[in-house]
């Protein structure tokens, strides 16, 4: 751009297609090793280039799972990765657009204690709270439930300051016509506010999408039956602990799949994505 | 910006009923809990969970008394600062190259972002397949290549390693971003100026565009500190189980174990509330950073 550095620039490109060869190594070993046949996966050295069983792989382990392996097929955990993730987001963002819109556009006794007490949930990530979050859960009998996965993790300050922040840029003439022309509040909400919130909403949607679907330890504590593992609980099951045989072709199958919704999402809505981090980035 | 609005609807019930989902969910779920989590850190329980007694802050006494507790803290140190600084080098060299070559600057953060959609635990089963002692490729191409015996199951600075590179291998794409970010909002008349002045790339790059990114840098310093401490429970679990020998068995892997393994209630909620300090302590630096950041620009 500025002076003229081929040199530089070979450099540059160098490192570049070198770091994107480092990052894509992990996958592109996984691919090739969910085209294989497991005897195939204890021969060493292990193939570089794919082989001819990816159809048959992928239909064996979304139908039926890894044998030996206590999972569920992968389709089920997939659905439930999908239940969860859905549910995560959406909750999130409808409960902080609720609340948010209850601090910025009224004015009631408590807001602020309210807004201080949903500021804190930052402080306390589901790591620090463990074992007394899991007894309230179970003392709710919601072990194995879609509730259980969900509820717990979808109090958001993240979300909740991300709409408050973008309310308070929404000009005041617009509530004050509203007013005027006879709207109450949740009409206000509906047709005004959350229309103009559809980018911001969206951007949520796919940082808090990721979220949910990668979601690891509450879902590790909450599930014991196989039929509720998330897909991605299910692949670290597949991998017994000590010298037990591993079916690697079958768990890297798996694995595609589970790496499969999310990494679409980021690549697909690849804007939406960066507006989404750079935003909650609190 | 303005933080309060100047007209407002007529308080009734509405509000209280609009926050009410969200309050329900952050007491029952987070404040009860952590106040749970406090409350028994500060008893001690038989084992067959009959007699409570309070004992003040007995347990965090034996807790740092603990060689073994003393030593996850020290192994989290050594991971969340190699996890941080190889994850921000990396970042920092390939924004500064993406940032310099213009041509397929946008392909080439395509190709470099997807790793954020991973799971910490789907990358550390990606990374152990990679070096597997028995078959691993990895594994494979050290020993014939070096001569070099790589089992993380037995070597406790493999598996170290390890556990660096399946989380560093995530947070890249993350740090990436916010690098290019920064370094595309620095004024090209800035650069172009000092260019003419006979500034040289790498001499711009230390002088210009590092100083102006700081505060970009500080911020994902605590994000992936953060990260390090608390989202790698996945990387630990599905690759080491924070083995050999406990070699990588980082704070949040310890609470777990120790709770739900081992059963011991008040140690591990102990655990909990230091950790919870840590967060805040961490939590509290970030916003006064952000703070900072507003008053820059």
């Amino acid at each position: 751009m500025i002076e003229h550095r081929p040199g530089l620039k070979i450099f540059c490109h160098v490192a570049l297609l070198l770091g994107v060869a480092t990052v894509a190594f992990p996958l592109w070993v996984a691919f090739v090793a969910s085209t294989h046949t497991a005897d195939r996966m204890l021969e060493i050295p292990l193939p570089l280039w794919p082989g001819t069983h990816l159809l048959d792989n992928y239909r064996t382990v979304l139908t039926q799972g890894v044998q030996g392996a206590s999972t569920a097929p992968v389709g089920r955990m997939m659905l439930n990765s999908l239940v969860m993730a859905l549910s995560i987001s959406i909750g999130k963002i409808v409960i902080s657009l609720l609340s948010a819109f209850a601090i910025v556009y009224f004015r009631f006794p408590l807001r602020m204690f309210f807004f201080w007490m949903i500021f804190i949930t930052l402080m306390l990530p589901v790591e620090v709270r463990i074992f007394p979050t899991y007894k309230v859960v179970a003392d709710l009998g919601m072990i194995d439930t879609y509730a259980g996965l969900t509820l717990p993790l979808i109090a958001s300050a993240t979300a909740t300051f991300l709409f408050r922040q973008f309310f308070l840029t929404v000009p005041d003439e617009l509530m004050e016509a509203a007013r005027m022309d006879g709207a109450g509040p949740l009409r206000f909400l509906w047709d005004i506010v959350v229309p103009l919130s559809r980018t911001n909403i969206a951007a949520l949607f796919v940082i808090l999408f990721i979220y949910g679907w990668n979601q690891y330890l509450w879902p590790l504590l909450v599930t014991t039956q196989e039929s509720m593992y998330t897909a991605v609980i299910g692949i670290k099951r597949m991998i017994p602990g000590g010298d037990a045989a591993v079916d690697w072709n079958l768990v890297m199958a798996a694995a595609m799949l589970a790496m499969l919704p999310p990494a679409l999402v980021v690549v697909a809505m690849q804007e939406l994505f960066v507006k989404g981090l750079v935003e909650t980035e609190k | 910006m303005a933080t309060e609005k100047r007209a407002h609807f007529p308080a009734g019930w509405l509000p209280y009923a609009l926050v009410a989902p969200q309050l329900a969910v952050t007491l029952v779920f987070f404040i009860w809990p952590a106040a749970q989590a406090i409350w028994q850190s500060l008893l001690v329980q038989d084992a067959f969970g009959i007699n409570v007694r309070f004992v003040g802050l007995l347990n965090f006494r034996e807790l740092f008394a603990d060689p073994a507790y003393l030593e996850s803290f020290q192994v989290t140190a050594i991971f969340s600062v190699l996890v941080t600084l190889s994850a921000l080098l990396v970042s920092l060299l390939l924004a500064g190259c993406c940032d310099y070559v213009v041509r397929g600057a946008r392909g080439y953060q395509v190709l470099l972002i997807w790793p954020y959609a991973v799971a910490p635990a789907v990358a550390a089963v990606l990374w152990t397949f990679i070096f597997n002692p028995s078959v691993g490729l990895v594994t494979y191409a050290l020993r014939t290549a070096f001569g070099y015996d790589w089992n993380h199951m037995l070597y406790s600075g493999q598996a170290m390693t390890l556990i660096v590179i399946a989380s560093a291998w995530k947070q890249i794409s993350y740090n990436f971003l916010f690098f290019l970010a920064g370094m595309q909002a620095i004024p090209k008349s800035l650069l172009e100026g000092a260019a003419i002045d006979g500034a040289g790339p790498l001499r711009r790059f230390v002088t210009i565009v590092l100083p102006l990114i700081s505060p970009t840098t500080f911020f994902l310093l605590v994000v992936n500190t953060v990260y390090a401490f608390f989202d790698t429970f996945g990387v630990v679990d599905a690759s080491t189980h924070g083995g050999p020998v406990r070699s990588t068995e980082i704070l949040v892997y310890k609470v777990y174990q120790d709770g739900f393994k081992a059963g011991d209630l008040g140690g591990s909620a102990a655990q909990s509330v230091v950790l919870m300090v840590i967060v805040i302590g961490l939590t509290i630096v970030q916003f006064r950073y952000i703070e900072r950041r507003v008053q820059y620009t």
